[in-house]
């Protein structure tokens, strides 16, 4: 009979989430800043899945063309010209491809290796916490940048060791934000229902602990995106990241930054592209907090 | 005895939010003579509390504004001052004791600091000496002196509400506003800190304006009462004519079966439906949805306000012979 | 608080040593013999086997792991394959000018920041807050390297102010140190806003205005206080990262710092360097951390009473 009246209350919890999300959702449209987020990343994402369609790789991207060197922003060229005398907004765009690719894979590596670690940590307490916690803690000692460095400098700079370069030098934050959110409702009856009528470990924390946790990791994933596009664009910058001629806005950076004499716009706008991207992912990031912790907001 | 302290004449005051205004206070009256304490007593959310700040001038804007009225204190219109004037006053000549304890007091200063503080402002003392007679306030409210090192989390809530009632009588004021003083605190500790306060009014003969939601508080410690209702005062009256003819249908409903002096009374729960939501007020009488006598005229037509007599003030249609009671 | 020091610090021995564990698997999987990149391309094979002998880098993992830890608590870290010169002597040389450049950083960031922060809280929703809010989004959105490079477009390049580069005079500083300032100001302004707005709803808050402190008092002396944890948190972040280089904004104005040093010792793989150095900024963070946790209790005697 108790267990019929805890499952009633797990059910209700389940309502009560459902029409939270409902909430939230309706909360952001209200937030103009995080809609202008929003809206800037959803064009770059078009842009980047279009982006062979607005300009062939092979032909435009990658194919050198030294008689356009260096020429300035013009009807035919609106971002002006590289070094090499490519199209800086083609590759801009096919950049947008790259630095998505990385700052999304590498998020998700942090929050499945971050957030499985801390799950495990907080439910199973004891032993098995403080050992986890205190290999983050080791991680943590070293600066995320630098972490991701070596890393890359071990593995190799492909594309795949970037990804988990940057993923793994972040996943400490992640395993913190989980084991604190699990911890905070582990003993809470819903829990205790489902374990009385004979859930396994597994699908406890997969049903019910994990969708609980999920607010703060989501908050803290888009600022995450936004980090490891930065870190992408720093590695690339010092050459330990997307290797030319793979179009990558640090590296485009990097590339230009010979010619800021000759020619301002090859470093001007790649990093113009990179703030923008920050921008807007900060403006959701935020937004995303605000609508899904009320209190925070006056 | 009879000089009047405070004189508070058609007190509006708005939250203007997101989601509509706020009608909190709507134009109160409210005399006070020196010495006096005056009983302030609403449900949750009839707007006792931003009165009180409205009196501080400590209404938090935005959202809170006060739109009209006169708070004549000692001869002077408060709402006239300018705020350097109305920082001498606050602390010093009126004071108040907020709703919690517990979050009252700043958590990284010594309790010692926050009293002297108050002191060092308004007496000109030297640090030593302010210190010296914030020991002094301590003892009286009955910490041990040496304690002013300590920090707020090193106190229980009832020393805690003592070192805020010491803060608050530190400067001998004129009138003190406790907001719920006991409210937050354990039924023995309650009993406690209401005997500090009666016996330190009567000792510093301050005025107290002691809002509460419990008549048996009133009952121990008020010379007066006044019955709030949605941002209005529905009644008015010496302490006995209210508890011995209570008038107002609000009133009645409040004391439920139970209007005898002697007798225990419990916490205010007694009348069905709920407030009125302040965005949105009643027409007419604003307590019309749940009055047990409202008639149709209470829907359009608003009392006003009726002496009936030796300071017993009254607004209901009832008493303006417009409806049968 | 001795005893919480003394105890903070001997819970970073454990750190530590996870650090130069850690550093020393990544620099075992790099690929490339040390040996050879010690005597050049052109060695004869037997010498390099020697070497390798010698070096002990035949021996296994754990082994060679044990050796590394045991020279190291001699303060012993090798010397640079790539220069020939010991390690830590190298760092320390770097160290001030990665010092330097941090702190200045820090302190244009702290003085600026926590100013606007307060004004902007004070002051919610008002221009002031508009703008300087957008300015600190801005801020935060802004890649660092990026920064430096618009300012050298615009100080060295354009107006032929200041050097694009290097280090020595004071001239050299000021880009630097602007970079990372206005960046760390930016994190700083925005934390500072947010504790402030938090605090000064607080009920303690309305008690010292009640009790006619003067509104500037309410702000600086109530109020700071309280919101000052997070704000320190950032502060000690910021600091702790710029010491440990500053990799970026090192490389765009050829600033002869740690995160140089790092990243030039990487692309060399110059496996002795990369270890101490990883090994020092570890160290250099951890005790920043612990500066800051310290700070914590003589702000919030709440905390200080945990602190046994
Ligand atoms: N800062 C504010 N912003 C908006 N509305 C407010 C604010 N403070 C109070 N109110 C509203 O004003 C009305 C009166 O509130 P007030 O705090 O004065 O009530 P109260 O009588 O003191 O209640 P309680 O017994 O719960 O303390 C309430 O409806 C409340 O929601
Ligand atoms: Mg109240």
């Amino acid at each position: 009979m108790a267990n019929v009246a805890n499952l009633q209350t797990a059910d209700v919890k389940k309502t009560k989430k459902r029409s939270m999300w409902v909430e939230v959702a309706r909360r952001m449209a209200k937030n103009k800043m995080a809609m202008v987020g929003l809206g800037i990343i959803v064009v770059l994402v078009l842009l980047a899945l279009f982006a062979d369609v607005i300009a062939p790789y092979e032909e435009v991207v990658i194919k050198q063309n030294l008689s356009m060197r260096l020429k300035g922003p013009s009807a035919e060229h609106w971002l002006g010209t590289d070094e090499f005398g490519r199209d800086i907004f083609a590759r801009i765009i096919h950049g947008a491809r790259v630095s998505l690719k990385v700052g999304i894979v590498a998020v998700g590596i942090s929050i499945f290796i971050g957030g499985s670690l801390g799950a495990i940590a907080a439910y199973y307490g004891g032993k098995v916490d403080n050992l986890i916690m205190r290999f983050m803690d080791i991680l943590l000692a070293v600066p995320s940048i630098l972490l991701a460095i070596a890393i890359v400098s071990a593995l190799g700079s492909s594309l795949f060791n970037l990804m988990l370069a940057i993923g793994i030098s972040s996943v400490p934050s992640y395993a913190r934000i989980v084991r604190a959110s699990v911890l905070s409702i582990k003993d809470q009856e819903f829990i205790e229902a489902a374990r009385a009528i004979g859930a396994n470990d597994f699908i406890i924390i997969t049903r019910h602990i994990i969708p609980n946790a999920l607010a703060p990791v989501i908050v803290q994933g888009t600022l995450g995106v936004a980090g490891a596009i930065l870190s992408t664009a720093g590695l690339s910058f010092i050459g330990l990241g997307i290797q030319p001629p793979a179009p990558e806005w640090g590296s485009m950076l990097a590339g230009g930054r010979a010619y800021l004499r000759e020619a301002w716009h090859v470093t001007t706008f790649p990093g113009l592209v990179i703030m923008i991207t920050i921008l807007a992912l900060n403006l959701l990031g935020d937004g995303l907090r605000d609508a899904l912790d009320p209190k925070l907001k006056q | 005895m009879n000089e009047k302290l405070l004189d508070i004449k058609n007190l509006t005051i708005h939250y203007i939010t997101d989601d509509g205004v706020v009608k909190a206070v709507n134009g109160i009256d409210i005399e006070l003579n020196k010495g006096e304490t005056l009983g302030l007593v609403g449900e949750t959310g009839a707007g006792k509390t931003t009165t009180a700040l409205g009196i501080m001038r400590l209404v938090p804007n935005p959202p809170g504004k006060i739109l009209s009225g006169e708070i004549t204190f000692e001869g002077k219109d408060l709402l006239k001052l300018p705020e350097g004037e109305m920082r001498k006053i606050r602390g010093n000549k009126i004071s108040m004791i907020f709703q919690d304890p517990m979050t009252s007091l700043n958590p990284v200063m010594t309790v010692g600091e926050q009293l002297a503080e108050v002191i060092q402002i308004h007496e000109g003392l030297s640090n030593e000496e302010a210190i010296e007679k914030a020991k002094k306030m301590l003892e009286m409210v009955g910490i041990p002196g040496e304690r002013h090192t300590d920090y707020p989390h090193q106190f229980s809530g009832g020393m805690k509400q003592r070192v805020v009632i010491a803060i608050a009588l530190a400067c001998n004021p004129q009138l003190l506003i406790a907001d719920e003083p006991t409210t937050a605190l354990d039924v023995t500790i309650q009993a406690q800190v209401l005997d500090l306060m009666k016996r330190l009014k009567e000792e510093f003969n301050t005025a107290m304006i002691l809002i509460t939601h419990d008549l048996g508080v009133v009952a121990e410690v008020c010379d007066k009462v006044a019955i709030m209702y949605a941002g209005e005062i529905v009644e008015s009256a010496s302490l006995e004519d209210l508890f011995e003819k209570p008038k107002h249908p609000y009133t009645l409903g409040l004391f439920g079966s139970i209007p005898n002096l002697e007798e225990e009374v419990e916490r205010l729960n007694p009348i069905k439906g709920l407030m009125p939501d302040p965005t949105n007020l009643p027409s007419g009488c604003p307590f019309h949805p749940r009055c047990p006598k409202a008639k149709d005229i209470c829907k359009i037509q608003v009392p006003k306000t009726t002496d009936l007599g030796n300071g017993h003030k009254v607004r209901c249609l009832i008493y303006e012979g417009l409806v049968e009671a | 608080m001795r005893k919480y020091i003394t105890r903070r610090l001997l819970m970073l021995i454990p750190v530590i040593l996870g650090v130069t564990f850690i550093v020393f698997s990544i620099m075992y999987m790099t690929p490339g013999d040390p040996a050879q990149m010690i005597l050049g391309e052109s060695a004869p094979e037997s010498a390099v086997k020697a070497l390798r002998e010698k070096m002990g880098l035949n021996d296994p993992f754990i082994v060679q792991y044990g050796r590394f830890v045991k020279n190291a608590i001699m303060g012993d870290f090798g010397r640079s394959y790539a220069t020939k010169k010991e390690v830590f002597a190298e760092i320390f040389a770097r160290f001030p000018a990665t010092l330097q450049l941090a702190s200045v950083g820090v302190l244009v960031a702290v003085l600026i920041g926590v100013p606007v922060g307060i004004i902007s809280a004070t002051k919610q929703y008002s221009l002031f807050d508009s703008v300087a809010m957008l300015l600190a989004l801005l801020g935060v959105s802004m890649p660092n390297f990026w920064q430096g490079l618009m300012y050298i477009l615009l100080f060295s390049v354009t107006l032929g102010w200041l050097p694009s580069g290097g280090y020595g005079s004071f001239k050299h500083f000021i880009l630097p140190a602007l970079t990372l300032g206005t960046s760390t100001a930016a994190v700083i302004a925005r934390m500072t806003r947010s504790s402030m707005l938090e605090v000064i709803r607080q009920d303690y808050i309305r008690t010292a205005r009640a009790k006619g402190v003067e509104e500037k008092k309410v702000i600086l002396k109530h109020a700071l206080k309280n919101a000052l944890i997070p704000i320190i948190t950032v502060v000690g972040l910021q600091f702790g990262h710029l010491l440990g280089g500053a990799v970026l904004t090192e490389t765009v104005y050829s600033w002869p710092g740690i995160g140089r040093l790092l990243v030039d010792a990487i692309k060399q793989k110059d496996t002795p360097m990369v270890q101490a150095t990883v090994v020092f900024i570890a160290v250099t963070f951890s005790i920043v951390n612990l500066a800051v946790d310290i700070l914590y209790a003589y702000v919030d005697p709440r905390i200080k009473s945990q602190y046994k």
